[in-house]
This record gives C-alpha cells, structure tokens and sequence, in this order.
C-alpha cells in the first residue's frame, strides 16, 4: 500500500498525537521487544568472534595463544558476557514465540504450542549437551 | 467501598482545542459495571456533550474500544472494580486520528480491509443448483481462529509499528486475508499474498506481538502474520527454483 492513508476528505481538525521518540520505555512488552532486537548485534558479535576463532586455529598455535590472550582482557571479558546475556535473551525470546510463528500438524491435529517450545528446549539442551561431550574430549 | 470513582475522560471539540484535556467526573461505583457503563452515566446525568462510540455492549460489535489507562481494551468487557480505587483514565485509541472526545477516523482502517480482499474469492463460481461448498469440521477448524475478529482495532493501538508508520497494512487485516486463505472455499491466496507481500505488507511487522495479547477474541494476528511471512518466504524459494512453475 504505497500511497498516502486516505481519510474523509475536507475534515478541518482532526487530532493527531505525536509518537514520542522514546515510546519503547513506556512499557515493559515494548522495552522487551526493542532488547530482542538489539540482541541481535551480540548475536553477531558471537558470531564474529566465533570466525576470528576459526582463523586463528587455522593458523596455528601462535595466532590462537595470541587470540586467546586478548580474549583474557578486561574489555573483552566484559563485552563477552554482555553479548552472552543478550544471546541467552535472544535465545529464550525467539523460542517462546516459536508456537505463534509455526505452527505443526501431526495426523491433521495442531500440535500445541507449549509442545512446540518445549521441543525447542529440548533440542537446545541436546546439543549443549553433545558440543559439552565434545569439548571435554569425549 | 468507595461509593464513587473518578473517570479521567479525554476531551477534544475540533473546533475549540488545538489538543485533548482531561475532564474529570465522578460515577458511581458499581460492581457490575464497567468502563462504558461510567460512560453512559456521564453522557446521561453529567454532561451529555460527551461522544464515543458504543453499541452492542457485549463484545460482540467491537464499537467502544479506548484506551483505558493507557491498555487498548473493549470498554463494554472492562470492569471498573479491576481499577478501584481509580481514577480511570479514558482515551481514544491510540495511533488514530481523533475526531471528537473518544471518537477516532478509522476510514484508513477500512479501506487496508477492503484491500487484502476479506472475502472468498472463486475463479469460477458453482452454479447454485450443484449445491454448497462443504467442509469438514477440520476445514472450518484451520481458519475459526482467525473468524473471530470483530474489527475492534485494538490490535492497531498495540502495535507500534502501525504508530510509526501508518502505511503498514496492520495486524487485523492481515489475520483477516490468513483467514480467506486458510479457508478451503477460497481460491485468492494468491491475489492476496502479491497484495501482502509488499513491504507495507507482512514484512513490515517486527513482531512486537502486543496485537495478540490485547485482542479481545485470541485471534492471534501476530501468529497470522508470522505465518503468513513463511508461506511467502517459501513461495518466493519455490518461484526461485522453480521459474518455469512461478504464478
């Protein structure tokens, strides 16, 4: 819909209320959708540092104890467990909206939402539990 | 128990005021009554200049609703006992013009109804001595939800997106065109989904998901939305793989 919202024409006054750049603080579903939002940067941020990860595995011990070493810095500590924060936020946001956004059919019958969400837990503490096993050897 | 309480009621005459004030009134405090009834009241003994809008008075009609101390609710459903002790703030809804008191322009509303089509569309209407589309109680199940709008716009008060960009086809008419499509009678999914497609369309909604929890019949539009986007994003994965079988 691409053109101007058309209202009655030749009306002389109607009120219009200006939207407050700061709407998203006025109420707390607001504020939680404007976090699960910009949580999305710590997700990249993780992802981020995930490939420098990879890179520097990739080119040996030197570049991975000298990735490790800036990784033990203050700032880095601090930014990894705020990007950890907002990826659990993320996480735990987008899983408990997974029944609206899909919804699953088994035999015709809707599956019900509180199923659908606990299968993404389910799935999400499998695999940390085999990446766990892996990391610890085995 | 407080014998009376104080409703905050939002003012504008056009012709008068450049904003809104608030007037002050005092009803009678009643268990069984609710917002509108406090309205009524008002209008009737207080000051008759008062407009809203109201009708069926039992969440049917979907007339009265306003902002009722800042919530987006059916006036007619919302006790005043769940304020005590008040005062109780009345508003039009927000988001919407507002032509008088707690009366507001839904003309826009209207005309994003009548644009995703909210009706069955046939390519080739039966003729009516070969009877009636049927449908089994699973058919009429996969789209009831979604047929229990009542045109309310509470939704469109909820949702911030609809305030910041008025463009935005909006969470009602949205969830009305999924109930066309999800009904087997209708064959216009397509029609509608080049109409949603666009970026006024489902992909302008960031999934506040506030439409859904202020609706007073658990329609669901969010969920309406959020669905509709993965049959359009598999639509579009499909024309891309498949051009020769695209529209």
């Amino acid at each position: 819909m691409s053109e101007a919202p058309i209202y009655t024409e030749y009306h002389p006054r109607w009120y219009r209320a200006k939207i407050s750049t700061y709407w998203w603080l006025g109420r707390w579903p607001y504020l939680k959708f404007t976090l699960r939002e910009l949580s999305s940067i710590a997700v990249a941020f993780s992802v981020v540092i995930t490939l420098f990860l990879i890179r520097a595995v990739i080119r040996g011990p030197e570049a991975y104890g000298e990735f490790q070493s800036r990784l033990r810095t203050p700032w880095a500590i601090a930014a990894a467990a705020v990007a950890f924060g907002f990826v659990l936020f993320h996480t735990v946001t987008w899983f408990n909206s997974a029944a609206q956004a899909m919804v699953v059919r088994v035999k015709g019958k809707r599956v019900p939402g509180a199923v659908v969400v606990a299968a993404n837990y389910a799935a999400w503490l499998i695999l940390s539990g085999v990446v766990t096993w892996f990391l610890l050897g085995g | 128990m407080a014998e009376t309480i104080v409703l905050e009621v939002s003012r504008y005459c056009p012709e008068r005021d450049t904003e809104p004030t608030f007037q002050s009134f005092d009803v009678p405090f009643r268990k069984d009554w609710v917002v509108l009834d406090g309205l009524n009241y008002i209008k009737d003994k207080l000051d008759g200049s008062l407009s809203y809008r109201w009708s069926c008075r039992m969440g049917v009609c979907g007339s009265c609703g306003m902002m009722v101390d800042g919530e987006p609710k059916l006036t007619c459903a919302t006790f005043l006992s769940d304020y005590v002790p008040g005062p109780v703030r009345v508003e039009p809804l927000r988001y919407f013009p507002v032509v008088r008191d707690l009366v507001i322009e839904l003309t826009d509303f209207m005309r994003k109804l009548k644009h995703v089509k909210p009706w069955i569309v046939r390519e080739e209407e039966k003729l009516l001595s070969e009877g009636e589309y049927l449908q089994t109680p699973d058919e009429l199940d996969a789209y009831k939800q979604f047929s229990m709008c009542i045109n309310c716009m509470l939704c469109y008060s909820a949702c911030p997106v609809y305030g910041l960009d008025p463009h935005f086809v909006g969470p009602a008419a949205i969830a009305l065109a999924q109930r066309y499509n999800m009904d087997s009678r209708d064959e216009g999914s397509r029609q509608r989904l080049d109409i949603l497609s666009e970026h006024e369309g489902i992909w302008a909604c960031t999934f506040v998901g506030e439409c859904s929890t202020v609706c007073p019949e658990n329609v669901d539009p969010a969920g309406a939305i959020q669905r509709y986007k993965l049959t359009a994003a598999l639509d579009a994965v499909k024309s891309l793989l498949t051009p020769w079988g695209a529209k």
